[in-house]
């Protein structure tokens, strides 16, 4: 193509003064904005991606990105990434990809939900005094005795990290999860990519998917698990399947895969063995048979408009677990326009989903987890006190391993080390450090779940699950607040 | 400025409790519970005290005694039309008060002795006890202006809006015997607005006084609207008096694995399967915040206390008589003596029961109760 | 007491040395006074070779060749263990270099003597270039050095 219309998106700002051209930043772009031409500093600013890398590493602090300063006339209706997308459609006439999750502006409940505390007619507690208890336990809890008690999974606290597929991120990220879920006893989830054999000494804290595509999928695969997780859906791509491009399908992602290498890895929109809910049972009902009834059977699926009635069917097929992810819920690749305007809020999905089980009084047969944005410890207070027994976090955890959410996870040249299987880039995420770093956010978080629930009057984390007393709205309208399940702000209660 | 009664608005409050108990089923009148009571004035600031007495019906124990407080005639109308048509009524009179400056404005308070029809029970497919609970919920949250303060069998629950010795006086509890009192002063922090939100709460036998803020209230609350509660009164004490219903008269455990489900065992410290296996499938009943509580049913009561001890407990023991107070000067003020007193441990129950029986709960044969305290 | 790169780790993107330079001769740390203003003089070597690195750092040998070489006594142990040059002594003879069976030592074409790794005992601080290593590829070595356990065996592998 003669011509493009597509300006840059960002800007790199070079101090010239601070420049000591030491070309760090040169041989850490993957995107090649960054040249050293015989002293010469110069910078290819149309592939910058904000990845912020080279920020990051200068040790002059020379650097700087900056939004590319405004090259069209202000419209409120085309806006300049709206221009960008037609131009980049115009070039390519493809669909436009996406990574990440959901970034457009709709109204986040977790903001308009305010947490209480105990003043006077009620100790607050002192969690570094007082024993203060998060332990969860995932799965069906309608055992009528101890000796037929249904399998169960203890956490020691309610944040599990969600799933993320070798493949679509590096085998380092996997190994500091892992371990990272081990320490603090918790669960991480392998994605549908497999179980990589390195990783066969984290089973006891992995949820391993099966999904549509079925990649890795093997007797070992199902038994080197604490969980096994159906995954129908997810947030960010709801009715959408996946695609793992050849270039990112290493020899070793082929290998946990059971696929060719550099082969493209296609997951289908549906599961081609499940087209309705009996189908589902059955494959719950044999997932639990090829494992001998010992393992809790999670379902996952995205947070759409009926999400109520479909939880109410999964629980009903036999699901020990239900992930819902909402809107927010992040991915490797997705088409832009499903990424963006496909689902609803977790917050809503979760209060709807709790508040129907309880009615139809099921809610003991599952325990629910909720997905898709849980951004800090007061998210994942809100979504235990709207009903949620646990959470996934997935964009926080890859935060915390140094991802600076630029989105273009799926070209595979993720400078962080993180959504990429180049051998050269995923050493970057030295999983000692993604280990101890991931440890590190849940262990923050504990400690400010403790706090939040010391100031509550609460020492044990089951007496916040479903409790919306807790919760107040404030900025919500009547219909919202009823969905919700909360008062507003300034009732009492 | 309209006054929400309790019921509509949600309550916190700290209290006073106490209870006696002669082991033997021996009688006595109730001027030692309001003694008792009295001397914790400084912890119950007027606007709210009651009493429950077992054992004072004995002509009429065989049927359900059913107290009702009406704010009007027309509730009594609409309500005596309702126990008409559910119950056969043996005796029902107005409950004999002694008017006293120190209690103000009071509803009219009624009792009937009562056997429920059986057809009314065949028509709804219902044991006994499944229609007594429909029937109070149905009156309660149904009619406006009644109020079921009690519904067990030989028992009663006396209350209102005084300090509890003035609520005694007012009932003239002086003249009735029983060999189970309990009892309750509360300083709610906003006005109840009326009779029915004071304590002791009750459902059929039971009954619970409470102190203390269960800031577990809106999971436990949500849990047992799963099992068909609906908590009308949006007190704490209610929520507590259908936990110990829903888990020991309808899942038929024992009031020791009742209170480990209440007052579960931490973690940390959990050894045993069956525990564990309680805390997983009711986790949602555990009741968290400060309280300290005594229940009580016609066989005996037990008390116990959340399992950080944040509110006061203490127990003491005189020849055939179990004295529980939140303070140890009300046991002294009626007993000085003791044979032995002592404060319980944080989720460690102190259950009293009356000589002949083995749980707060009568077995029965169906196998339904089988396991007890 | 010595420090090592992970190879699978390191990035090469060569901050080691950067650091290096500044934590060195007065530089104080600041980077920008010892590439703006001064003249950087790494002690590090980083060899970059087809996504392989190569680390050349001073392993403070135990019977170092360098002081045994050294004529006129510049060489010298501290009592960390650290081996480093004196270089108002240094006669820039090169015997270490050519006696290193590692090739650290070099030769400072800025000024007389010869550069040399020495754990930055000047600062008394933990070595510059592992204290800024992006990926804590360097790490004290296994069998000696105050953190040791820094390369822990990790449950089950």
């Amino acid at each position: 193509m003669a011509l493009t219309m597509l300006a840059p998106v960002f800007k790199v700002e070079r101090e010239e003064s601070r420049c000591i051209k030491c070309g760090v930043c040169v041989q850490q772009c993957a995107n090649e904005v960054h040249h050293l031409d015989n002293g010469w500093m110069w910078t290819n600013d149309e592939e910058c991606v904000a990845c912020q890398r080279c920020v990051s590493l200068c040790p002059a602090q020379a650097l700087a990105i900056k939004e590319y300063p405004l090259s069209f006339r202000v419209n409120s209706h085309w806006t300049p990434a709206t221009i960008r997308e037609i131009y980049a459609q115009a070039d390519s006439g493809g669909v436009l990809l996406a990574g990440m999750g959901n970034p457009r502006s709709y109204k986040s409940y977790f903001d308009h939900l305010l947490l209480n505390a105990s003043q006077v007619t009620n100790p607050s507690i002192d969690p570094l005094r007082e024993p203060m208890e998060l332990n969860t336990s995932l799965g069906n809890k309608t055992g009528s005795s101890e000796l037929s008690e249904k399998p169960l999974i203890s956490l020691r606290l309610p944040i599990m990290f969600s799933a993320m597929s070798f493949g679509s991120v590096s085998l380092n990220v996997h190994k500091s999860l892992s371990r990272a879920a081990y320490a603090m006893g918790t669960l991480w989830n392998t994605g549908e990519g497999g179980l990589h054999p390195d990783l066969f000494s984290y089973k006891d804290n992995a949820v391993v998917q099966v999904a549509s595509g079925r990649f890795g999928v093997h007797p070992a695969y199902l038994e080197n698990s604490a969980v096994i997780e159906i995954k129908i859906g997810q947030g960010a791509k709801p009715g959408i399947g996946g695609h793992l491009p050849g270039a990112k399908v290493s020899e070793e992602v082929a290998r946990t895969r059971m696929i060719p290498a550099w082969s493209d890895a296609i997951s289908p929109a549906p599961h081609h063995d499940i087209y309705s809910i009996e189908d589902l049972a059955q494959l719950i009902e044999t997932l639990k048979v090829a494992t001998g009834y010992k393992k809790p059977i999670a379902v996952k699926v995205a947070a759409v408009h009926n999400i109520s009635a479909i939880a109410s069917g999964v629980v009903r097929a036999g699901a020990d677990i239900l992930a819902i992810d909402g809107f927010r819920g992040a991915t490797g690749a997705a088409p832009m326009r499903i990424r963006d305007h496909v689902g609803i809020p977790i917050e809503i999905a979760l209060a709807q989903v709790d508040s129907r089980l309880r009615d139809e009084g099921i809610r003991q047969q599952v325990s629910l987890v909720a997905a898709g944005g849980i951004r800090n410890s007061a998210d994942v207070v809100k979504a235990i006190a709207l009903g949620a027994d646990a959470v996934y976090i997935a964009t926080a955890a890859l935060i915390a391993l140094g991802c600076h959410l630029c989105q273009m996870c799926f070209t595979g040249k993720c400078n962080w080390g993180i959504a990429t299987t180049r051998p050269d880039l995923s050493r970057r995420l030295n999983p000692e450090v993604g280990a101890k770093r991931a440890q590190n956010l849940l262990q923050a978080w504990e400690h400010e779940i403790k706090e939040i629930m010391g100031a509550m009057g609460i020492n044990a984390i089951d007496s916040l699950r479903g409790n919306r007393l807790m919760l107040r709205g404030i900025g919500l309208g009547p219909e919202e607040l009823k969905i919700l399940g909360v008062k507003a702000a300034g009732e009492e209660g | 400025m309209v006054r929400l009664k309790e019921g509509e608005v949600r309550i916190p409050s700290g209290c006073a409790i106490a209870g006696i108990l002669n082991q033997k089923g021996t009688c006595f009148s109730g001027d030692r519970i309001i003694s008792c009571i009295a001397s914790m004035r400084q912890r119950s600031n007027g606007l709210g005290g009651g009493f429950a007495a077992y054992g004072i019906y004995p002509q009429y124990e065989k049927q359900y005694a059913l107290h009702l407080y009406y704010d009007h005639e027309k509730a009594r109308s609409e309500s005596e039309t309702l126990l008409n048509r559910n119950f056969k009524i043996c005796y029902a009179e107005p409950i004999p008060v002694r008017k006293n400056s120190r209690v103000g404005e009071a509803p009219l308070a009624w009792r009937y002795f009562a056997d429920p029809r059986e057809e009314r029970l065949q028509e709804q497919g219902m044991d006994e006890e499944e229609f007594m609970v429909g029937m109070v919920m149905q009156i309660n949250s149904g009619i406006a202006g009644a109020f079921i303060a009690s519904s067990g069998h030989n028992m009663g629950a006396f209350k209102g809006m005084a300090y509890p010795e003035d609520i005694g006086d007012y009932f003239r509890l002086d003249e009735y015997r029983a060999y189970l009192w309990t009892a309750h002063g509360r300083f709610p922090t906003n006005t109840p607005g009326w009779w029915g939100g004071a304590h002791p709460f009750t459902l059929l036998d039971w009954s619970v006084v409470h102190n203390g803020e269960i800031s577990s209230y809106g999971s436990n609350r949500r849990f047992l609207e799963m099992f068909g509660y609906r908590c009308s009164l949006q007190t704490d004490t209610e929520v507590i008096a259908y936990i110990f219903d829903f888990l020991m008269r309808r899942e038929g455990l024992g009031l020791d694995d009742t209170v480990k489900i209440i007052a579960a065992t931490f973690w940390e410290d959990m050894g045993d399967r069956k525990l564990a296996w309680l805390r997983h499938r009711y986790s949602s009943l555990l009741l968290n915040g400060p309280f300290s509580i005594i229940v009580a049913t016609g066989n005996g009561m037990a008390a116990v206390n959340d399992r950080i001890k944040l509110r006061p407990l203490v127990a003491a023991c005189k020849d055939d008589f179990l004295y529980i107070s939140s303070e140890e000067a009300a046991i002294r003020k009626v007993e000085p003596v003791l044979d032995k007193l002592w404060s319980p441990s944080g989720g460690e129950p102190v259950i009293g029961l009356i000589d002949n029986k083995v749980g707060l709960l009568e077995p029965k044969l169906n196998g339904v109760f089988i396991r007890s305290a | 007491m010595k420090i090592t790169a992970i190879p699978d780790y390191c990035l090469g993107c060569g901050l080691c040395r950067i650091y290096c330079a500044a934590a060195h001769d007065g530089f104080q740390g600041n980077v920008l006074r010892a590439f703006k203003h001064g003249s950087p003089l790494p002690r590090i070597n980083l060899i970059n070779w087809q996504g392989l690195t190569y680390f050349n750092v001073c392993r403070h040998c135990q019977d170092a060749p360098c002081i045994n070489a050294c004529i006129s006594g510049a060489m010298q142990r501290d009592e960390n263990g650290r081996v480093y040059v004196d270089n108002s002594r240094c006669v820039s003879c090169y015997t270490c270099i050519l006696v290193c069976p590692f090739g650290h030592p070099q030769v400072s074409r800025e000024r007389p003597g010869i550069l040399k790794c020495d754990l930055c005992r000047e600062s008394n601080r933990e070595p510059a270039c592992l204290k800024h290593c992006p990926n804590e590829a360097i790490i004290w070595d296994e069998e000696s050095g105050p953190t040791g356990s820094a390369k822990n065996k990790v449950h089950g592998e």
